[in-house]
């Protein structure tokens, strides 16, 4: 709870408010960024990837680097969007669902002999169509947005089941299966795919952070009455990414189809968890109102170096799951932790409780006096 | 009483607390007695909502001492506080909606029967004896959803009272009450004064604290400056000392020349809320809308802007027909809306004053899509300068604000998109008396440059004192519309309860 301030405290302040502190921007930039909640997880990814460089062996090879790129591009795909949609207070638990339900109509498509390039826009379709489903029931309906994606979530994958029933799809042209896993310029330990999610990162980086429709979606999570008072229409903003979710997923469905060479209904099972994993150890919260690209990408990486590093280790992939789920309570816990002894080291050192008991204390305690 | 022999319920000697660098109480002293209602008056920021909380054992003091009964006391917890008889009643109470008044007033220590369970017609019964004490009329039984304020503030005072609380502080309990209502919460309080309990009364309305209060204290700057029988005072005394200064007039009215009709609103209805509004307004005149609260004044506004849709009915700027339910298409016509509660519809509290002072103009202040953070930095310092904005820095959470500057961040992000209509809903609420005045003399040196003023206002004296027209509603209609020259309190007040004047006024 912060104190009003008062009037004539601030106006020493306020005399020479704006003079140095235009001055001072750049260290208060940096100093913003460094303390900022993205911090933790860009130093926790440069020290992993320093330590798994020093200790482990293999791992800073190209073409581990070039494996382990491949293995997180899916979710870092996937993690674009959701990092605008959790930031507006929503979530988009389907996104696994609708990756497999894209997979498996390629796979329908592309034994029905449409030609892949056609089949391919289809897919980019049918994801909007999902995303828009999923959008408007959150929009129109007004649904919580974690039901309506549990909802879909089922229903998605379900439909994929309809498609394909326990078959799996793998008669793909060896050009395309190859071609997913291809480099860039031909750079060993460097996918096209990586270049192609930094990219996209940047592009939404751009639209996150220093557009007008990226400070209403900040405006959006903090308090959507209020953004609705300042023009910002929030169920169209939400309807757009939420339908912006499906198409960026279908995508990933697209590269994940290719880069395994095969089309399953049970395909990605559970990877929503890890992109929400990802998303929520980048710094961004869950409340909504706060978060960055930076921090969301670093946080896909550092998810994907460790497991990659414990795998070169020889560890199962059971204990891959534990650490993923204590890497991902400690990324919750701490924000929290470090803002309450923010707090608690602003409101100064606590007087010792005083030891005079509230002497009437007794005679109104009794429960029904 | 000689308060020498009986030691008062609850004292506080020389307070201090800090919030990092904020000193909010700095040595400030008060006593409640026994049989007596007493004032706390004071700006906004002036500490007393810190001192509220050090009472109600939210904050611990870093200095000073409390007294309950005479004796040195510590409150390490909000429940230390009720155990030693005292009890707040906040300006908007959290009741548990859905359970009973009864089941409300007894929460969490419910009276047994023999088997344990809970003894229903004990607690309703205790519920009737209390009401009628209070001599409030309220179904015990019902569910406390739905219940006005006024009516969930009288079930925290009637919880205060089973806990056997003699000293009650009430915090702006009048902010969001209707007279009728105030009223009624006013002969509770009396009735429990004359039963001997001590009463803290915290109003930013004079006339209340006058009428109400036996004693009044005042403070500034978290400290302490008098205290005094109300009956030695006047209101230009309290105000001096509030602010510590003169305040020269708090109306400052410029005439303003009326141009051409740049806002007309004809037969706009919303099915069980308003109906059949009709007004105009001109360049460079500001009309009120007064009216009881709830009689549908902010949902006109609010469906005019956009934000909320209605069912029937027009709405023109300068002519030209504007679309419902599209604040944006109310904004690109030239209208604004400062909404009644800054700190949920004004403004994003966790973001910054910059951010916020410039959330109604990211487009114009982007060049190719891209927002110029120079152009905001400049938007945001040029409107902090010219409203006069106290503030630390631009880059400051908005919530680091007193209410009287966080309302002047929601009129600069208003303010700075030029518009032609500028609605204000209750635009002085809970700001204090210098800020007040400051934002009146800007509301009416905007309409002196042409623009079109409508004021939604609880508080009659800013009706009077503003506007050019005052038009009154009540349950939704439009009883009447008055010029300068014929509103006067009683007109007003008559309109507003839905009576028609005797023929003799």
């Amino acid at each position: 709870m912060a104190p009003e301030r008062t009037a004539t405290a601030s106006a020493p302040d306020r005399t020479n408010g704006p003079g140095p502190a235009r001055e001072e921007r750049p260290a208060a930039r940096l100093r913003a960024l460094l303390s900022g909640r993205e911090a933790p997880v860009v130093s926790a990814l440069l020290v992993a990837v320093l330590g798994a460089a020093l200790f482990v062996d293999m791992f800073a090879t190209a073409r581990n680097i070039d494996f382990m790129l491949l293995s997180v591009a899916a979710i870092a795909l996937m993690a674009l969007p959701m990092t605008l949609i959790v930031i507006t207070g929503e979530i988009d638990l389907s996104v696994a669902s609708t990756l497999a339900l894209t997979s498996a109509t390629l796979g329908v498509l592309w034994e029905a002999g449409v030609p892949i390039e056609t089949a391919l826009w289809i897919c980019l379709g049918v994801g909007a169509l999902l995303g828009a489903f999923n959008g408007l029931l959150v929009t129109v309906c007004g649904l919580p947005s974690l039901a309506v994606t549990i909802g879909t979530m089922a229903l998605y994958r379900g439909l994929a089941y309809v498609l394909l029933g326990d078959r799996a799809v793998a008669s793909y042209p060896s050009n395309w299966v190859g071609g997913a896993r291809e480099h860039f310029l031909g750079l060993p330990g460097l996918p096209w795919i990586a270049v192609a999610v930094l990219v996209l990162a940047v592009l939404f980086g751009v639209l996150l952070h220093a557009t007008a429709v990226g400070r209403s979606l900040f405006d959006i999570g903090n308090n959507d009455e209020a953004a609705r008072f300042t023009g910002v229409s929030v169920r169209w903003t939400k309807f757009w990414l939420f339908t912006l979710s499906g198409v960026v997923a279908s995508g990933a469905g697209v590269f994940w189809t290719m880069q395994y060479g095969t089309s399953r209904a049970d395909t990605a099972f559970g990877l929503e968890l890890q992109v929400v994993a990802a998303v929520l150890l980048g710094g961004v919260s869950i409340f909504g109102g706060i978060g960055s690209v930076l921090g969301v990408m670093s946080g896909v990486l550092l998810l994907g170096v460790i497991r990659n590093a414990l795998q070169l280790f020889g560890v199962g992939s059971e204990v891959l799951q534990v650490v993923t789920g204590l890497i991902l309570i400690a990324s919750v816990v701490t924000p929290n932790i470090a803002a309450r002894v923010r707090a608690r080291r602003a409101s100064g050192p606590q007087p010792p409780p005083a030891h005079a008991p509230p002497p009437v204390s007794a005679s109104t305690k009794g429960e029904d006096s | 009483m000689d308060p020498t022999e009986v030691p008062p319920p609850l004292a506080l000697v020389d307070v201090t607390k800090s919030f990092g660098s904020v000193r909010a109480l700095r040595g400030l002293s008060l006593e409640l007695r026994a049989g007596e209602i007493h004032a706390l008056v004071g700006e906004n920021g002036a500490g007393k909502s810190t001192l509220v909380k050090t009472i109600a054992g939210v904050h611990r003091p870093d200095g000073g001492q409390l007294l309950v009964d005479g004796r040195p006391t510590g409150f390490a917890a909000p429940v230390d506080a009720q155990n030693a008889g005292i009890a707040v009643i906040y300006q908007e109470p959290t009741l548990f909606p859905d359970l009973s008044v009864a089941e409300n007033i007894f929460v969490g220590r419910q009276p047994r029967t023999r088997w344990a369970t809970i003894d229903r017609r004990r607690m309703r019964h205790e519920t009737e004896g209390v009401f009628s004490r209070l001599g409030v009329r309220m179904d015990p039984d019902r569910p406390a959803r739905g219940l006005s304020i006024a009516d969930q503030q009288l079930v925290e005072i009637a919880k205060a009272l089973t806990r056997q609380a003699r000293v009650l502080v009430m915090d702006e309990p009048t902010a969001a009450l209707s007279g009728v209502e105030a009223e009624r919460l006013f002969t509770v309080a009396r009735t429990l004064r004359d039963s001997g309990a001590a009463l803290l009364f915290i109003s930013h309305r004079f006339d209340e604290v006058f009428s109400l209060c036996d004693r009044i204290t005042v403070v500034r700057d978290g400290a302490f400056v008098s205290c005094d029988p109300t009956s030695e005072l006047d209101v230009d005394t309290v105000v001096r000392r509030m602010v510590g200064r003169e305040v020269t007039s708090l109306y400052p009215k410029e005439e303003a020349e009326h141009g051409e009709t740049v806002l007309e609103v004809e037969g706009l209805t919303r099915d069980g809320v308003f109906a059949d509004v009709s007004f105009s307004v001109r360049a460079g005149e500001i009309v009120a809308l007064a009216g009881l609260v709830g009689a549908g004044r902010s949902e006109v506004i609010r469906a005019v802007f956009g934000v909320d849709r209605y069912d029937a009915g027009s709405v023109r700027v300068q002519g030209r027909e504007l679309a419902g339910g599209r604040p944006k298409a109310a904004m690109a016509a030239g209208i604004a809306l400062v909404p009644e509660d800054r700190r949920q519809q004004g403004l994003v509290m966790e973001s910054s004053i910059e951010r916020n002072a410039t959330a109604t103009r990211r487009r114009p202040l982007s060049r190719l899509g891209l927002l110029r953070p120079s152009a905001e930095r400049a938007s945001a310092e040029e409107w902090g300068e010219r409203l006069n904005l106290k503030f630390g820095r631009l880059d400051d959470s908005v919530s680091t604000l007193s209410g009287g500057n966080q309302q002047k961040v929601v009129l600069a992000k208003w303010l700075s998109t030029e518009p032609r209509v500028l609605f204000v809903d209750e635009p002085t609420r809970g700001i204090d008396v210098g800020t007040k005045a400051e934002v009146h003399r800007l509301l009416s040196g905007l309409a002196g440059r042409g623009l079109a003023i409508v004021m939604v206002s609880s508080e009659l004296p800013e009706v009077l004192g503003m506007a050019d027209r005052v038009l009154v509603m009540h349950e939704g209609r439009v009883t009447a519309e008055l010029d300068r020259a014929e509103a006067d309190e009683e007109s007003v007040m008559y309109a507003a309860t839905g009576q028609r004047p005797s023929e003799a006024v």
